[in-house]
């Protein structure tokens, strides 16, 4: 992959941004109260960071995919739970009203996320419709010019602090995932509560909890798209979403290897540096191959979106991989790290925890082998 | 208001590594970055341009092509535009070759208010090229600036002491030179990115800002580097402890045994 001189740029001031912003006190401050300080979201906003892709007319840079994933890489890289608040309104929670939103509802929803003073939610998990995420069972039935909204969103991003929240619902019970629609709800309307925020093995510092609708009534103005159709609404965002959760990955990784590759260096046993024996170079030199092939995984995908070229078979492949090397980079580090490793005052215990959620969110390592084997097999 | 900043492109010092046997510095491979002190001084005409609705803010360098991708830097920052001085003939310059350049480039561009430089380039630590290009151009200038204001055509500045600083008041046109202590460089920005990147850059030779290459570059340097080495480490210094009168007799008699007093 051949870089331009703007996606360089874009890449110097994220690694600038993340070294100088996000350093290991911040971090272990995060770690500890479970919340991610105000004041460099702000500083993210304004270096354009809640808004990389999208257009220049909805308040966006207007960059391109490349972007996207150079700025959630080095992010990543320093703080994975940072990379979160990046990803979300470029992709998850921005996407559906990308897609389908009306004048009105950008104004109103999407430009205030871009800037960075409001935050929204992307909620279409429910507790029985994980991977299967037809099997919504939320409803919205219609009462005059509003929906009546009843349901339970659960394991929602942000949930605890969003203002916002694009909710899928059924809208039509007959028709299985072509009876859902997308609505866009405010959080703080009455019968919309959100649950106790969950204790989340990792990516600390982004709440994450159930959102409960009771009766909760939203006017036929906040529908996003059209009735029915925010199934597709929701596949659509996740299909090339998902090159997000990639990016953070190889990310994550780099730092996995940086960590591996110093602690090699400094740890002596046997009278030696222990990256001198052959079992530890060896694995280094397998997440180094494993990494460089990911990323190419995960740039080829933004570069086949860039180009407006079918990406969904590459998106997948690019998450599926990628997650799942990231995984295997972070146990090895961690391997090599020793008893240590296993220590809160070492970086790879922590990015070994943040990691375990990249095979699973945002449609598990299963599922991307069921998209990918399906493009490959329905021909 | 029309402001234009002095900034170079200099191997960032904290990834180069000294040549043991040389004694000099190791280059290869070494990332350029914008001088750290100029990030200062574009820093302040970015504020003032900020808080100015109508300013402009220029950047110039003199350089190699490669110096464009530090002049995008600075486009992305929130600079206008941004020019580039480079040509064989430039090549080789000291400080005094140089800032005959620049100062040939500030006059092409014009009609400027305030000239902002950094105090010195990390690479040649000299704090040379500034104030000489205000002695070319025959405008005041004023070194190590720790504070700006500005209003009703003169600029109030603080200016660095060792032990303290002191209020300057100066007329315009002038030229200021930029400590750390001026600001923090502010990121640059996705936005000023993508903007910044569909900029054009000119590029200038010597006869596009009139000079003779018999004043530029090589031809015109009066100084030539000799050698360059990395001084020795001092040594660290002797902690004296003890009551009052102990360590003033102790202090006394380490002086006078090095014949300092």
């Amino acid at each position: 992959m051949k870089f331009t001189e703007q996606h360089e740029l874009i890449r110097k001031l994220a690694r600038d941004f993340a070294e100088k912003e996000l350093t290991s006190e911040i971090l272990d401050k995060v770690e500890e109260m479970g919340e991610f300080p105000q004041e460099i979201l702000d500083k993210m906003a304004k270096a354009g960071f809640f808004g990389i892709k999208i257009p220049r007319e909805f308040d966006g840079a207007g960059a391109d995919t490349v972007s996207y994933v150079i700025v959630m890489e080095e992010i990543a890289r320093v703080s994975a739970v940072a990379s979160i608040y990046v990803s979300s309104p470029n992709s998850l929670s921005g996407g559906p009203l990308l897609l389908s939103g009306t004048e009105q509802q950008i104004d109103k929803y999407l430009k205030p996320v871009v800037k960075g003073e409001k935050m929204l939610a992307f909620a279409l998990t429910e507790p029985g419709a994980g991977s299967d995420a037809g099997g919504v069972a939320t409803t919205a039935v219609e009462d005059g010019d509003y929906y009546v909204l009843n349901g339970r969103k659960t394991f929602i991003t942000m949930a605890p602090l969003a203002d916002f929240a694009v909710v899928y619902a059924k809208t039509d019970v007959s028709k299985g995932s072509r009876g859902i629609s997308a609505f866009i709800v405010d959080m703080k309307q009455e019968g919309v509560s959100c649950g106790k925020p969950e204790h989340k093995m990792g990516l600390i510092g982004c709440a994450t909890s159930d959102i409960i609708l009771e009766n909760v009534r939203v006017h036929k103005s906040n529908i996003l798209g059209e009735l029915n159709k925010g199934f597709t609404n929701a596949m659509k965002t996740l299909d090339v979403g998902r090159i997000g959760v990639a990016a953070q990955s190889i990310g994550v990784a780099q730092a996995a290897l940086d960590e591996a590759i110093k602690y090699a260096k400094e740890r002596k046993q046997f009278g030696r540096c222990i990256g001198d024996f052959q079992a530890i170079s060896f694995m280094i030199a397998d997440m180094a191959t494993k990494l460089k092939a990911a990323k190419h995984l995960v740039y080829d995908a933004a570069y086949l979106k860039d180009t407006n070229q079918n990406a969904s078979m590459a998106a997948s492949m690019a998450k599926y991989y990628a997650a799942e090397t990231c995984n295997e980079i972070c146990a090895k580090s961690l391997q090599i790290h020793g008893g240590y490793g296993y220590i809160k005052d070492y970086k790879i215990e922590r990015l070994y925890r943040d990691c375990r959620v990249f095979t699973i969110y945002e449609g598990t390592s299963q599922v991307q082998q069921m998209v990918i084997a399906g493009q490959l097999l329905k021909k | 208001m029309k402001l234009l900043v002095c900034a170079k492109q200099v191997p960032d010092t904290n990834e180069v590594k000294i040549d043991p046997v040389k004694g000099t510095l190791i280059r290869d491979g070494v990332p350029s970055i914008l001088n750290p002190d100029d990030a200062n001084a574009l820093e302040a005409a970015l504020q003032i341009k900020d808080a100015n609705p109508g300013t402009t803010v220029s950047v110039i360098t003199m350089g190699p092509p490669q110096a464009t991708m530090m002049l995008k830097e600075c486009l992305a920052m929130g600079a206008d535009e941004a020019f580039l001085l480079s040509d064989r003939a430039f090549g080789g310059a000291d400080t005094c070759a140089t800032s005959t350049t620049i100062a040939a480039g500030i006059k092409k561009v014009g009609d400027v208010d305030i000239i902002f430089a950094g105090r010195q380039a990390i690479d040649g630590d000299t704090a040379q090229v500034g104030p000489q290009v205000a002695q070319r151009l025959g405008i005041p200038v004023v070194t190590y600036v720790q504070d700006v204001k500005i209003g009703d055509g003169k600029v109030t500045v603080q200016r660095q002491l060792e032990d303290g600083y002191e209020v300057i008041e100066v007329k315009t046109p002038c030229l200021l030179t930029a400590v750390k202590e001026l600001n923090e460089p502010r990121y640059m920005s996705i936005y000023n990115i993508i903007d910044g990147c569909k900029k054009e850059i000119p590029s200038w030779n010597h006869e596009d800002v009139n000079l003779d290459p018999a004043d530029c570059g090589l031809n015109a340097s009066p100084t030539q580097v000799f050698r360059s080495f990395t001084p020795q480490p001092k040594g660290k210094g002797e902690m004296l402890s003890g009551s009052v009168s102990e360590v003033s007799k102790l202090l006394v008699e380490k002086l006078s045994e090095k014949h300092l007093i």
